[in-house]
């Protein structure tokens, strides 16, 4: 079979499993009870209806399962094989024909009229197909940390059927910091030892965010033969084991917190203050210590081996050379694990980040007289060491702004209901492509008021502007901007939010602020990942090609001719029951090209708005290696940087947020004008 | 060097299915159409995991645990088998015969890599 299809591949040998089925049957009608013609029949059937639910022939699968449970009780002695059964059968085989070859058609009435037919001949064999996908536990992270005790022995032929003991605790390592200590002592003596049996039992200590059923995934295959005994305890009270002396952890005295004093908390307590630190010395142990710009350098020759891989696959596409060919695919694969290796490489745990606030907390509670809780969590999420680098002085701002505008003195709070203690919870977590690393606390929120009078006074909008609530936060970042009635140490000198934002535009991120006066603040900074290489979506507009980064990319839809002439003056596209501005990138570029008879939108966002943008064509995705552009281009708009594409052209990145923002200013003026 | 991987199975499409995704995640890939020619090109070579349907014709994928599992050679040689959410009775039957773990049909071929890979070992 020359196909690399499967599905052209399902087809043939649908038709081919349903000649079986219908020789098998006619066969049948002849000797009813031939034992070998019976579990042929059965085996095409369930045949056919594996491999049609593999490929998606729902309709097939559910319709043949019926069939092939009924010819199952036969072939089991359950049931006798009668003629009404195989006529039956021989009947639903030609609707079976039917449902392979157009699978989306309306075949209900057909189906329930066959299967009722079925059912009259073997009697109640048609109960409701009821399989179901196994999907794979999806591996839920509760960012709890809890340390199990995980004592395990596995069966005497284990190892002879293929269960490889050191693998099940490599995934237990893979877990979280973990101890292992084998018991030996079951081992007997070496007249009696017989090689292939597995003599040893595991006591395991694993600290993980990982819920329990992620150590239960691990044992899945031997579960039911094993001897497993899983309990939680306490992460201090390391367990005591014949090798390992019991560790007490320093008691912490609760006493309740005086003003002007920080109360760290840890969400992933129980407490983690001696594990976190034998981690730390783990590490140092089994790592090498490496100069920055080392690093930074094999960066930038990953990231010209994957543009001259991306010009080889261009190449090799266009030959009919098959042994360039594999060639090609194969480096295309390694330099894709190599770059995903190095990316791995820079990643930094935001831990480092998050533990210099405790210091700045606990010294600004002081000064201002405040009782703050500072509450960390994912501090095990991982990022780039550039972002994070760039990271910190923002964050030292986000965070004082906190301390100062948001959380009230202990005495209003008790006022307004609230625990004395403000709470300023540092979080991190990825999503996607992006590390979201948000800052909040349960102070008094912005206040919209405020907020308007200083943007009226100091002109950034006209009195009375029509602002949304987002627009309307988005205010405090603008240059110059401050709220603070009096200005204190802290902050409120009006520099540092517009530079807070400048500095998270530069890593291409965004930030969104979600506050609710009397409750708080949530400032959330959407970083990418990784600095250096992105994956792109490639359009054509005109004759040049740009890259769109994907992540930003929330769809991409036709726009016809007629649609885009009709819509000319105006620039919305209804998405769903919303409208979208959009952006014609051929006139933004002025290319002064004609628009192509289909032309497509892609609608792009930064989280709490969208744009779309009109392009000539879409390429496809494209890894993207960023070069930045040089001095002489810094104030280009519209565009973040550049990469070299596989035939050696350059094609610009476009910059999200200055287009999205361009997007909706273009309306608010459309809008105001009529 | 890639692990060597033998899939045994009577439905082509499957087979294809098995072939694709295991050579994409870097494996090397060698078929067989039913347990007898499965049991014939094991012992020929040595492969580092066997995935195998069960039902199929000539020889089913039972036999063929069991006869594999006489082998020295392939003691310990990790073996997944296909089988479907409703035969629980089977999975039984294929664990005593000396199989190392299953996947359940349909499969998504990501859960394929994983549990080669979970079985595999780093």
């Amino acid at each position: 079979m020359s196909s690399t299809d499967p599905i052209a591949v399902f087809r043939i040998e649908a038709a081919e499993c349903l000649e079986q089925i219908e020789a098998g049957l006619l066969d049948l009608t002849h000797q009813l009870d031939d034992k070998a013609l019976i579990d042929a029949v059965f085996r095409g059937l369930h045949t056919l209806k594996g491999s049609g639910s593999m490929f998606g022939f729902d309709a097939l699968a559910a319709f043949t399962h019926h069939c092939e449970t009924a010819f199952d009780r036969v072939r089991k002695g359950e049931a006798p094989a009668t003629a009404e059964l195989v006529a039956a059968v021989l009947d639903a085989q030609d609707h079976m024909r039917a449902l392979v070859d157009d699978p989306n058609g309306d075949h209900d009435a057909t189906s329930q009229r066959l299967l009722a037919q079925l059912q009259a001949a073997v009697g109640g064999a048609a109960k409701p197909a009821q399989w179901v996908t196994a999907a794979a536990p999806a591996s839920v992270v509760t960012d709890k940390r809890k340390t199990w005790r995980i004592r395990f022995s596995l069966p005497l032929n284990a190892m002879i059927n293929g269960t490889n003991p050191l693998g099940l605790l490599d995934e237990l390592r893979d877990l979280g910091e973990c101890r292992v200590v084998a018991n030996t002592s079951t081992i007997p003596s070496l007249s009696a030892l017989v090689p292939t049996e597995l003599y040893l039992s595991w006591d395991v200590t694993v600290t993980t965010e990982q819920p329990r059923s992620a150590i239960d995934d691990v044992f899945i295959f031997v579960m039911d033969d094993m001897q497993l005994d899983v309990e939680e305890i306490d992460g201090n009270a390391v367990v005591a084991t014949p090798k390992e002396a019991v560790v007490s952890a320093a008691p912490a005295a609760p006493v309740a917190p005086a003003a002007g004093e920080i109360v760290p908390v840890k969400r992933e307590a129980p407490a983690q203050v001696a594990p976190v630190a034998d981690q730390r010395q783990a590490k140092v142990t089994e790592s090498v210590r490496v100069p920055a710009e080392r690093l930074d350098e094999l960066m930038d020759r990953v990231g010209e081996l994957v543009i001259a891989q991306s010009r080889l696959s261009q190449l090799a596409s266009a030959s009919a050379d098959i042994g360039l060919r594999s060639v090609s695919e194969e480096i295309e694969r390694l330099s894709g694990e190599l770059r995903d290796t190095m990316m791995v490489l820079r990643m930094v745990p935001v831990a480092s980040l998050f533990s210099r606030f405790r210091r700045l907390v606990h010294d600004l509670a002081r000064e201002t007289g405040k009782v703050i809780e500072l509450v960390t969590e994912g501090e095990t999420t991982e990022v780039d060491k550039t972002v994070i680098e760039r990271l910190a002085d923002p964050l030292v701002h986000l965070v004082r702004n906190s301390i100062d505008h948001g959380l009230e003195p202990p005495e209003e709070r008790f006022a307004a209901g609230k625990a004395e203690a403000g709470t300023i919870t540092l979080s991190a977590r990825q999503s996607g492509g992006e590390v979201i690393i948000s800052i909040k606390d349960d102070g008094r929120g912005i206040n919209r008021e405020r907020v308007r009078a200083k943007a009226e006074s100091s002109g950034l909008i006209q009195p009375g502007q029509q602002l949304s609530d987002a627009e309307l936060l988005q205010l405090i970042f603008a240059p110059g901007f401050s709220t603070a009635a009096q200005i204190t140490n802290l902050s409120g000198r009006g520099v540092g939010m517009d530079v807070v934002k400048k500095t998270v535009e530069a890593l291409r991120g965004a930030i969104d602020i979600v506050s609710l006066p009397g409750q708080g603040s949530d400032v959330s900074l959407r970083i990418p990942l990784t600095l250096a290489i992105i994956d792109g979506l490639l359009v054509r507009v005109g004759a040049g090609r740009y890259v769109i980064p994907l992540s930003a990319v929330e769809e991409c839809l036709e726009l016809s001719l007629e649609e885009d002439l009709r819509s000319r003056g105006r620039s919305f596209i209804s998405l769903r029951d919303s409208l979208v501005p959009f952006l014609r990138l051929r006139d933004v570029f002025r290319t002064g090209t004609k628009p192509d008879v289909h032309q497509k939108v892609v609608v792009i966002s930064t989280g709490t708005e969208r744009v779309g943008l009109v392009v000539d064509q879409i390429i496809g995705d494209h890894q993207t290696v960023i070069k930045s552009m040089s001095k002489l281009h810094n104030d280009v708009a519209h565009f973040s940087g550049a990469t070299i594409l596989g035939d050696g052209s350059v094609a610009l990145i476009l910059d999200v947020v200055h287009l999205v923002t361009v997007g909706q200013q273009q309306e608010a003026h459309l809008r105001a004008a009529g | 060097m890639s692990a060597k991987i033998l899939t045994v199975d009577d439905s082509a499409s499957i087979r294809l299915t098995t072939k694709v995704t295991l050579t994409n995640a870097g494996y090397e890939v060698t078929e067989a159409v039913n347990g007898a020619e499965g049991l014939d090109k094991a012992k020929a070579g040595q492969f580092d995991l066997i995935v195998t349907d069960l039902n199929m014709p000539v020889m089913d994928g039972l036999t063929m645990i069991e006869e594999l599992r006489k082998l020295p050679a392939h003691m310990g040689v990790p073996i997944i088998f296909l089988t479907t959410e409703s035969d629980a009775d089977l999975k039984a039957r294929a664990k005593a015969a000396g199989a190392t773990g299953w996947l359940t049909k349909p499969f998504d071929p990501e859960n394929l890599v994983k549990i080669v890979r979970k079985v595999l070992g780093r």
